[in-house]
Formats: C-alpha cells, sequence, structure tokens
C-alpha cells in the first residue's frame, strides 16, 4: 500500500487502468471460452450474453481511457460528444413541434457548448446555475416568441428536462475530473472511476437480484422489475463496494460508504424516472433497432450517470466545502 | 483524394452527425446492381439523407435528379451537384421537342442508378401526393431494373420549411422489397401501388402522425 501511495498521481491512474483493462481481457476471454461452439447451447448463449455487455464496457473504458490521456480538455471535449448524441436521442423520442425549432437549435448549438467551456475552464459557479438559471428563463422567451400556444407547457417541459438529464446531468462528470482536492491534485479521474464503479455495480446487483428473488414492482406500469428489495440491494453493494474504494478517494472510509451510497441510490431512481419518461413517449428502450432512432440506446447507458453524476459532485462539493 | 471526394465525406458526415442517417434495408440487402430508388419527399435533406445511408461504394453510381435551371445557377450549387453528386440535370420547361426523360433514360442506358422523388414537390402534409407518372414511363422501358421504395423518416423535424439551420434529430431510411410493372398493369394502378410500397414502409411510431393511404 505505501509503495502505491509513494507513486506519482499520473502512475496510479495509469496502473488503475492497467488493472482495469487487465479485468476485462480476462472476463472477455471467460466470455468467449463459455461461447465456443462445443459447450452446451445454455452455456453458450450465456458467454455470448455475457460477450455482448462486455462490449459495452470495454467502448466505455476506452472512452474514460481517451478522456484521461487526452487531459481536461479532451474529457470535457468527450463528455460534450456523449451529451450531444443522448440529447439527440431524446429529442428524436419527445414530440416536439414545429415552434420548437428555435429552441431546439439553442440547446443544441448554444446551451450544450456553453456548458462544457464553463467546466473545461473550471468556473464551476456560474456552471452550476447557467442552466437552471439563465436557460431556463432564455428558452421559455424563445419559445414564447416562437408564437405557438399549443401545449406550450408541455413543450417547453420536454425540453428543459432533456437538457437538464442530458447536458447539466451529463456534464458534471468531466466537472469531476476536474474538481480540485487540497493534497489530491491530479486525481479527478479517480472520483469519476469510483462514480462509475460503484453505480454500474448498484444497477449490476441490483439487475441479478430483481431477476432471483421473489418481488413485488413498486410502480408496475413504469417498471416490473423495480422492486425495493432489489433495489436496496443494490443501493447496499454500491455503498460497500464504494467503502472498499475509498483508498481511491480523497474521502475516509466512512464518508466512502455514504457518498457512494448516495450516487447509487440517485443512479438507480433516476433509470426509474427514466422508464416513466420512456413509457410516456410509448418507447421500451431508448434506442430498439426497429423504432425511428435506430440508434445505439446510448441513452440507456448514460442515464444512471446522468443523475448520479450531479448528486454526487454537489454532495462531494458541498460537505468539503471545496473552492473551485 | 480529389476536393469533390473530400466535400462528398464531409457531407456524409454531417448528415450522420445530424441525423444518423440509419439505412434499414428491410425488403432488400445493399447491392451493387442497377436500381431505381423511390421515395417520399419531404425536405431539402432527403437525397442527402439516402444518399448517406447507402454503403460508400455504391454511392459513386446512385444519382439525383436536379433541375438544371436552379442547380446550375451558382458557380457552387454546379460544382457540388455535377461534381459531388454527379446528378442528372433535368429542364422543367417543357418544350416539344425533348423528352423530359430523356436525361434520366441516358443515365439508366449507362448503367447507373437513381433516386427519384416522383411526388415531384416537397410535401409537408405527411401523407405523400400522388406520384408523377416519370416513374411508370422509366419502369415500362426499363422493366429488367430493380425498383426500390423508400421512405425517409423524421426528416421534416430536422429542418422544417422555411428554417435554414438543420435541429440534430435521428432520421430513418427504410428499404423496402423491389417492385414491378405487372403484364398490362395501367399507368394509374401502377402509381398507386407504388405510393402504398413506399406507405407501408413508415415505421409504426410515427404512423399517427401521419394516416396511412
Amino acid at each position: 500500500m505505501s509503495a502505491l501511495r509513494n507513486l506519482s498521481a499520473d502512475q496510479q491512474v495509469a496502473l488503475l487502468f492497467v488493472i482495469l483493462f487487465g479485468l476485462l481481457v480476462l472476463a472477455s476471454s471467460a466470455a468467449a471460452l463459455l461461447a465456443l461452439p462445443e459447450r452446451r447451447p445454455a452455456l453458450q448463449a450465456r458467454g455470448e450474453r455475457l460477450g455482448r455487455e462486455l462490449q459495452v464496457v470495454w467502448v466505455g473504458a476506452v472512452v474514460f481511457w481517451a478522456a484521461w490521456l487526452s487531459g481536461p480538455v479532451g474529457s470535457t471535449l468527450l463528455f460534450g460528444v456523449i451529451s450531444f448524441l443522448a440529447l439527440r436521442e431524446y429529442v428524436t423520442l419527445v414530440k416536439t413541434r414545429r415552434g420548437d425549432h428555435r429552441a431546439l437549435l439553442l440547446a443544441f448549438f448554444a446551451v450544450l457548448p456553453i456548458q462544457y467551456v464553463l467546466v473545461a475552464y473550471r468556473n464551476f459557479d456560474l456552471f452550476s446555475v447557467f442552466i437552471p438559471v439563465y436557460v431556463f428563463l432564455a428558452l421559455a422567451v424563445i419559445s414564447a416568441v416562437a408564437g405557438d400556444p399549443e401545449r406550450f407547457l408541455e413543450r417547453n417541459a420536454k425540453i428543459q428536462w432533456g437538457i437538464m438529464v442530458c447536458v447539466y446531468g451529463l456534464s458534471h462528470a468531466p466537472a469531476l475530473v476536474l474538481l480540485d482536492f487540497a493534497q489530491h491534485q491530479g486525481r479527478g479521474a479517480f472520483l469519476l472511476f469510483f462514480l462509475v464503479m460503484v453505480v454500474a455495480f448498484g444497477k449490476i446487483v441490483q439487475t441479478k437480484a430483481s431477476s432471483r428473488l421473489r418481488r413485488r414492482p413498486v410502480a408496475r406500469l413504469i417498471d416490473r422489475d423495480f422492486s425495493l428489495r432489489a433495489w436496496g440491494l443494490g443501493v447496499a453493494a454500491g455503498g460497500l463496494l464504494g467503502a472498499a474504494l475509498y483508498w481511491t478517494t480523497p474521502f475516509r472510509p466512512g464518508q466512502a460508504l455514504v457518498m457512494a451510497t448516495i450516487a447509487v441510490a440517485a443512479g438507480s431512481l433516476g433509470e426509474l424516472v427514466m422508464s416513466a419518461l420512456k413509457r410516456d413517449a410509448g418507447v421500451r428502450s431508448w434506442g430498439n433497432t426497429s423504432s425511428v432512432t435506430g440508434a445505439v440506446g446510448l441513452l440507456d447507458r448514460v442515464a444512471p450517470l446522468c443523475f448520479a453524476a450531479p448528486v454526487f459532485f454537489h454532495s462531494v462539493r458541498w460537505y468539503f466545502q471545496l473552492k473551485p | 483524394m480529389t476536393r469533390a471526394d473530400a466535400m462528398g465525406m464531409l457531407l456524409a458526415f454531417i448528415a450522420r452527425l445530424i441525423t444518423g442517417a440509419q439505412g434499414h434495408w428491410k425488403g432488400c440487402p445493399p447491392m451493387a446492381e442497377q436500381r431505381i430508388y423511390f421515395a417520399n419527399h419531404q425536405s431539402h435533406l432527403d437525397w442527402v439523407l439516402i444518399w448517406a445511408a447507402l454503403p460508400h461504394e455504391l454511392r459513386a453510381t446512385t444519382r439525383p435528379i436536379a433541375a438544371r435551371d436552379y442547380w446550375t445557377s451558382g458557380n457552387f450549387k454546379h460544382w457540388i451537384t455535377r461534381e459531388v453528386f454527379n446528378a442528372v440535370y433535368v429542364s422543367r420547361q417543357r418544350s416539344d421537342d425533348q423528352d423530359p426523360l430523356g436525361p434520366l433514360m441516358e443515365a439508366l442506358r449507362n448503367g447507373d442508378s437513381l433516386v427519384l422523388f416522383p411526388e415531384g414537390t416537397r410535401s409537408n402534409k405527411g401523407a405523400p401526393q400522388p406520384f408523377k407518372s416519370g416513374l411508370f414511363h422509366l419502369a415500362e422501358q426499363f422493366p429488367q431494373i430493380k425498383l426500390i421504395p423508400a421512405w425517409i423518416d423524421n426528416v421534416q423535424r430536422v429542418m422544417p420549411k422555411g428554417e435554414v439551420v438543420p435541429v440534430p434529430i435521428l432520421c430513418t431510411v427504410t428499404f423496402g422489397a423491389p417492385i414491378t410493372l405487372a403484364e398490362g398493369e395501367e399507368k394509374r394502378a401502377f402509381l398507386e401501388r407504388a405510393r402504398a410500397a413506399v406507405v407501408a414502409l413508415q415505421p409504426i411510431e410515427s404512423q399517427e402522425r401521419v394516416p396511412a393511404g
């Protein structure tokens, strides 16, 4: 442990990625072995499913690696692009009308870039209020000027929501990388890694638990798989993993446990909210191949992060009284 | 790589960034054979979308139709339709001594594929307008060429009439099964059948907005 502590921040992060990619190689080989044609069909199917899931993790890991390699500018840019793609997917599926055109242009080509520029310059005070305060008004004004009173509130709410989730929420991920703790400079990547790990782990445990346990759905019409018991297990598992990973963060074990629990709870509840939204829009998954979008279903993947990142970021920043 | 190739790649990239330009090959695979694609027409972007949804190898031999008076009026417009898209120019004014379909037939005799918008004009009402007869005459003259219906979805939301900047919204192009002109089929019946084939490709999600038929 002490040898590890003596490494520079960059070396520690590099080591982290070496371990991550090593684990991924092991898991992928295991999946490939399972999917060999000599195996029983059941095992084979499982191997293939695992392989597909792992593909997503691989993409995620490579993206994070690229983000770290390219520094603050690169990671901001990268999440900016993800934000753009997620918002594009969102706007495709919630029906917008002709009168929304200008408001949407503002969202895509002004709000999104400005928000990420604010992140890149670590202007965290303005960054926290830019969308909830200024954009909130500006969008409504532009919509009103467009002169279409039909379903005005509903249409505005849709766009505001999309921006809050896909731009505001997601922009907190690169903000975490740039958050500076005293005696913890340059290790922001660990915070993001910590967040993603605990949220993903909580999600996996919750999914497994809800397929094994007898369950009573909390909101049957919204998500049949969401039960209190499975959710609780997921949150607890994520929290414990957070406590176990405390050494990657500036937190003490107890603090890490609480922060991770908050993040996992926010992420999984956010996902529940997103499935309510999907039901409203009349889709099962944000991007299935037969639908209008035919896209990759990116929004499904990033939704937990969109909700967990801002809650986690502001909890950390407030609790540790961090100044930008 | 020439400047025209670079421009083509740039345009395809922008189309994909803004709209995704997903090609769904429901009724036929993308293949290097001579074809006439015909689709609904709602926006200026329609051609670029179909073009970007095609595999890269097919783009050079698949040509759009462009109105000669408009698309040759400026240097840039002329260059982009001639060099990048390899468009077939047709005159909108009818002169007595000339068959308006002449340039199209020549392109087809050369072995190129064409993309037609048989409505003749952009419609923003949703359901496509009745088809013009050009498709029928081409089908009559070139019975060996496959006629592929295509439905372009969502594009009217990307750039409504009167706006100049496109909003990023995902669009799809669905390609259906080829249709052929039946023995002794009447013009009206064939055009109506072709139109129905295009409308039938509309994804279920957008049907509430556009009533079929």
